[in-house]
């Protein structure tokens, strides 16, 4: 019961923070496999960017 | 809380990128590696009196190349997961029911927002095909990416029209303004190549994005579960 209280009292941005750094964590993810040009990334990423729908080259 | 988060994503990312990436290696990289040899100028076809055999004899498995694109795919759809286990944590949040059930919608609504909304006016490309520069069409990609999460998102959880109206002018912005196209055609790729590539293509993310929203509800569910037990241990 104590922990429950506990919980219910977390603030808002205890409970928005970890969504955020895993939105961010997505998105550069993303934007390094995908979006990223220079040229040993690329060439790594080559078959996937493209079977993957990214603008390759 | 990011670490329950985490966890959820890399399982679901990892799972449902495996399985994208023996679909794409199967289904996806003959048409990629037989493009590449009219690409490269190996086979050159133009014109309906062309004599070149449609059916070419292409390398089986490289381990160095297939091995990085099965890498680079799983990376890619955990990058996925973790954008739709914190979108998921938000709708919680908020009670909306999060399972591996769900989850086959959250899927689907991620693969029309991230494959087919850019795909529907910038086709997946073959190599070899003509295109605009790179830069202007991942500009114009991240745009409606951007533009389609906003949009499937009003449609999902909006309850009026107020939601829903904003949502179809989001949705078709991108395409009526049009995407970068290049100034000529230069493709040296046979029209069916592509066609194929780019069906087989968007196939391949609709089976992958399905598992991986389903995989995302269910490891998210089972995570927040285990949590919870502890917390009342």
């Amino acid at each position: 019961m104590q922990v429950q209280a506990t919980t219910s009292v977390s603030t808002s941005g205890s409970r928005s923070l970890p969504i955020l750094f895993c939105a961010l964590l997505g998105i550069g993810i993303i934007f390094t496999t995908g979006h990223i040009q220079a040229s040993a990334l690329h060439d790594a990423a080559h078959d996937v960017r493209h079977a993957t729908g990214f603008p390759c080259h | 809380m990011f670490s329950r988060l985490l966890t959820s994503a890399l399982f679901a990312g990892a799972a449902a990128g495996l399985c994208a990436a023996l679909l794409q290696l199967f289904f996806v990289q003959p048409i990629l590696l037989h493009a590449e040899l009219y690409e490269t100028g190996t086979l050159v076809h133009f014109g309906s009196e062309s004599v070149v055999s449609a059916h070419q004899a292409l390398p089986g498995f490289e381990p160095m190349r297939d091995g990085l694109s099965i890498f680079f795919t799983m990376l890619v759809y955990s990058g996925y997961a973790l954008l739709t286990v914190g979108a998921m944590e938000l709708a919680a949040q908020r009670g909306h029911t999060i399972d591996g059930r769900t989850g086959l919608l959250w899927g689907f609504a991620g693969f029309l927002a991230f494959h087919f909304a850019p795909g529907f006016s910038l086709a997946p490309e073959v190599p070899g095909v003509a295109a605009a520069d790179v830069q202007i069409r991942q500009l114009w990609w991240l745009a409606t990416v951007v533009t389609a999460i906003s949009g499937i998102g009003l449609i999902a959880f909006g309850t009026t029209w107020k939601a829903w109206a904003p949502a179809v002018v989001l949705l078709l912005a991108p395409h009526v303004i049009g995407a970068p196209q290049p100034e000529v055609y230069t493709g040296p790729v046979p029209t069916e190549l592509g066609a194929e590539f780019a069906a087989r293509a968007f196939g391949v993310g609709l089976a992958a994005w399905v598992m991986l929203g389903s995989f995302a509800g269910f490891f998210w569910k089972r995570e927040t579960a285990r949590a919870q037990s502890l917390a009342n241990a």
